[in-house]
């Protein structure tokens, strides 16, 4: 029976040889793909266990990871909550890193980005644990605070934006929402809060300052079409523009009314930089035909409408319709009809024209540190574009201060100092009280910040709202935030 | 059969000695390991484990010194070192879920493990020769039928996860197949030799290949439609594919003929694909084990796989990963939970401690003076390996998941033991076969005998 048995010895070791293929296939062949599988528990909840970088602003975090009692070993906190969700975004076990820096830079946080490699060697050696990058960012918090208070409880979007570097200084959406409780371990609590919020009609989770349904630019477009026609070299401010009452539109029966009723100037007519001033829609109507949708259509793309940022979040791309006929061509001019804009991309339009006409790309992440908090990287300033020459930015500066001077924008003025800005009242639907705008920047002569406020439905003035009346405050206070240092 | 060549004189009891302290120090080292990464301290039982595990080892290898002085020196200490790293990854599993020593697994599994090496100590003292066994054929056969069928029963049958293979009274359960597994490797050792010279005559050949008799065909039969009614009745491909598997392999080592692995393969050929034309629940393993990742089945392979995956080359360490993410991460998937924690290299070194003991096992086969000596070692350690092979080539994907206990390391009493016993059988064999036995040596066997006359029945 020997033999046999030395058979059924060399089966038994066949056995064992493919169990121990079998192993080596799954933890050293196949070990990468099946870690890297969607749905792996625990690669999840590795990435968990280490600490993950924190965002500052201003030398304080608005996201940090605390140590925590449990299975995930640190919790994420936001101890400014609200104030800072659109930038911050969230980190949730069930829902990922969502939406802001969180999101958008969940590589360097969580400390698996390639350009933290350098870093994770010295880690291994020196046998730290390995952390995440800490994120510092541009926001200046005095600023965030003021547009974040002085927006009050109205649904809307301030940014706040330094016109020489393009840093972000104040980036403020409402209604906003508390990364914390979807940060939560929790996790049924936290998949209702998730229900709660991402199925609330105001839509909280929505940063508007960069996303959003868009709104329509309403009257700041003015500034486009004002900047169109001082670059085609056929105007200067003085030149006269048909202004009355009621602008007839051609191929319908429909008018383009002033608002007030009236004519812009004696006789029906005005020049641009009064129309700017009181923000006169049948001269800009008349003006916009007169030049024609394809250089404002080019104006416009060469401020940013219809291209992609990132800050690093994506900006939606702000929209000038591709095709217009005459009447559509007149209500575009005055940032109606189906133009859309982010407030991101009428700051960014303010902030050209107060840097001498160079647009610098927004960013909101100043420094990538290490978790020594030594610097690895950090932003230098970008030219996002050249939209208009200097001439034409200081045209459209000096128009500017008319506006907040003596114009719709009086409310914005900071005494003592030069302030330029453009208001917009933005027709949504009939019925419904407008979106109402103010763009500008302080101080005009040497600008330090470019803002666009909106607030939607007229917040709480409805329909008594205007952009002079209800926004221009808001960014004035959010202005002297700035200057005020 | 042939004559023993090797003429052992030593009894390697100090071998066994050095090695089982050894076996020891490892486990202790895991539980303390366990205890620094989960709950940053030494565990304050760690001294009172030591003393009470290296007691009840001492015990066990003084009563090996006392009646099996020349039992094979590595098997003691495979089982201890096996049952030990169990008994910690049980530990560490309910540290993970949040259970302290009286409340999770491993107090009871402790006890089990006591209580299993004890009956392997008694069955050592009172066993003084396997020979004594086979005088019990048909009692044994027939209890290991009836404990087979046990689980059937009303009342005190249990179906757990979907297989009828439990029994349960008052709180206490147990898996009555465990044990029927060796009374009837013992049957079939004591039958086998008896009818092994009518089964090895050839009858016709078909193709030229020589096939037993028909009238032979009755016992393998027997075996199969058991098996097939284990698979049918209870649900436990596991245990079906074990016990057709092992009567095969010893009805092969009995009568060296190949014919009947040829018949035995063919029969289990039909069986499976019959069964997995007829079952719903038998084709769900085989498509889980073609793709564990397939969206809306069990996820319970997937778990493991990524378990191992989490583990490397290297492993996390004890109690750095989260084994408890796989289900039965103590029983069935103990080995992915070794794989997440200490690694390949962790299931290698298992798996060859495994195959050590089938090794030390088949030698003990090769090295017994009798005939069903021989049967029963071979059988035994067979036994082992295919539960091995079944168990973790289920969960590493070499074959459909069956669902057996993992020896030693499982989470589970009737399982633990039933492998004491069988280690405590191989101890009892390798005694006969190592030591240097003056009255029969020079004696030839009655196998070789040529004279000797063949039954036919």
């Amino acid at each position: 029976m020997n033999a046999p048995i030395r058979r059924i010895g060399i089966v038994v070791a066949a056995m064992f040889c493919a169990l121990l293929m079998s192993s080596t296939l799954i933890q050293f062949v196949q070990a990468k793909d099946l870690r890297e599988r969607p749905g792996n528990r625990r690669t999840l909840l590795a990435s968990y266990s280490k600490e993950r970088g924190s965002i500052l602003v201003g030398g304080n975090a608005v996201a940090v990871s605390k140590e925590a009692d449990d299975t995930f070993k640190w919790q994420r906190t936001y101890p400014q909550a609200k104030m800072y969700a659109p930038v911050t975004g969230y980190y949730s076990f069930t829902y990922g890193a969502g939406r802001g820096i969180e999101g958008s830079y969940d590589d360097l946080l969580s400390g698996s980005s390639d350009s933290l490699f350098y870093r994770r060697l010295v880690d291994v050696v020196t046998g730290r644990p390995p952390a995440g990058a800490t994120l510092e960012l541009t926001v200046d918090p005095a600023v965030q605070k003021a547009a974040w208070d002085a927006l009050g409880n109205q649904r809307g979007a301030v940014v706040a934006l330094d016109p020489k570097t393009g840093a972000i200084l104040a980036m403020v959406s409402k209604p906003s929402y508390d990364p914390n409780l979807l940060a939560d371990h929790d996790l049924p609590k936290v998949s209702k809060a998730w229900s709660t919020l991402s199925t609330d009609q105001d839509h909280p989770l929505t940063n508007r300052a960069i996303n959003g349904n868009l709104y329509p630019p309403g009257s700041t477009f003015k500034l486009i079409t004002a900047a169109a026609a001082l670059e085609s070299g056929q105007y200067t401010p003085a030149s006269e523009l048909d202004a009355p009452a009621e602008l007839d539109l051609p191929q319908t029966s429909v008018t383009l009314p002033n608002i007030t009723g009236k004519e812009c100037g004696p006789g029906g007519k005005d020049n641009l930089k009064h129309a700017l001033k009181i923000s006169c829609n049948t001269a800009f109507g008349s003006l916009g035909m007169a030049l024609g949708q394809d250089k404002l259509r080019s104006q416009a793309r060469k401020f940013g409408y219809g291209q992609s940022v990132t800050v690093p979040m994506r900006v939606t791309p702000s929209i000038f319709p591709a095709t217009l006929n005459e009447p559509q061509l007149a209500q575009s001019a005055i940032g109606q009809f189906d133009v859309r804009a982010t407030p991101m991309q009428v700051a960014m339009v303010s902030a050209a024209i107060a840097n001498g006409g160079k647009e610098m790309t927004p960013y909101l992440v100043k420094n990538v540190r290490d978790s020594d908090l030594d610097v690895i990287d950090s932003t230098d300033p970008q030219e996002f574009a050249k939209p208009i020459s200097g001439q034409t930015a200081s045209q459209l500066n000096d128009m500017m201060q008319a506006v907040v001077d003596g114009g719709s924008g009086r409310k914005a003025k900071i005494p003592g100092m030069k302030v330029a800005g453009k208001t917009g009242t933005a027709q949504t639907a009939k019925g419904k009280a407008a979106d109402v705008w103010f763009t500008g920047f302080a101080p005009a002569d040497n600008p330090r910040v470019a803002v666009a406020v909106v607030v939607e439905d007229g917040g709480t003035m409805a329909d008594e709202a205007s952009g002079g009346i209800v926004a221009a405050p808001i960014a004035k206070k959010v202005m002297e935030a700035v200057v005020s240092r | 059969m042939s004559t023993v060549t090797t003429h052992v004189t030593k009894t390697r009891r100090n071998t066994e000695l050095v090695l089982l302290a050894f076996a020891i120090g490892i486990v202790l080292l895991a539980y303390a390991n366990v205890g620094m990464a989960v709950q940053d301290t030494v565990p304050a039982d760690l001294g009172t484990l030591g003393i009470g595990i290296g007691v009840l080892a001492l015990v066990f290898h003084l009563v090996l010194r006392w009646r099996a002085a020349y039992a094979d020196p590595l098997l003691l200490p495979i089982a201890t070192l096996l049952n030990g790293l169990g008994l910690v990854m049980i530990h560490r599993i309910d540290l993970a879920k949040g259970e302290d020593i009286s409340e999770g697994f491993a107090l009871r599994q402790l006890e089990w493990s006591a209580l299993a090496s004890i009956a392997a100590m008694v069955l050592l003292v009172l066993i003084k020769d396997h020979r004594l066994l086979s005088r019990y054929t048909f009692t044994l056969g027939l209890t290991g039928l009836g404990l087979l069928l046990l689980p059937l029963l009303p009342v005190i049958g249990k179906n757990v996860n979907g297989s009828r293979i439990w029994i349960g009274f008052g709180g206490f359960n147990l898996q009555p197949g465990e044990i029927a597994k060796i009374t009837l490797t013992i049957f079939f050792a004591a039958y086998l030799v008896q009818t092994r010279d009518a089964l090895s005559l050839v009858g016709r050949r078909v193709l030229g290949f020589p096939l037993p008799r028909a009238r032979d065909l009755g016992p393998i039969m027997i075996a199969w439609l058991a098996s097939l009614g284990v698979l049918v009745f209870q649900k436990d491909l596991g245990s079906s594919l074990l016990f057709f598997g092992l009567f095969v392999a010893m009805l092969y080592v009995a009568t060296e003929r190949r014919a009947w692995i040829a018949i035995g393969l063919t029969l289990f050929a039909v069986g499976t694909v019959v069964a997995w034309k007829l079952f719903a629940h038998l084709q769900e393993r085989v498509t889980l084990w073609l793709d564990p990742f397939a969206p809306g089945q069990s996820d319970q392979i997937a778990k493991g796989l990524m378990g191992m995956a989490a583990g490397g080359m290297f492993g996390t360490g004890l109690g750095q990963g989260r084994p408890e993410e796989t289900y039965y991460a103590n029983s069935d998937f103990i080995m992915t939970s070794f794989g997440e924690e200490l690694g390949l290299i962790g299931v290698m070194a298992l798996l060859v401690l495994y195959a050590l003991i089938v090794e030390r096992g088949l030698r003990t086969g090769i090295g017994a003076r009798d005939g069903f000596g021989k049967l029963l070692a071979t059988g035994l350690a067979f036994s082992l390996a295919l539960q091995v092979f079944v168990v973790v080539g289920g969960v590493t994907r070499v074959i459909p998941l069956t669902g057996l206990t993992t020896p030693f390391m499982s989470a589970g009493g009737s399982s633990l033991l039933a492998n004491w016993v069988i280690v405590a059988l191989l101890l009892r064999i390798s005694d006969q076969a190592r030591r240097p036995d003056v009255q029969e040596s020079g004696n030839a066997s009655i196998g070789q005998d040529e004279t000797q006359v063949v039954k036919v029945r």
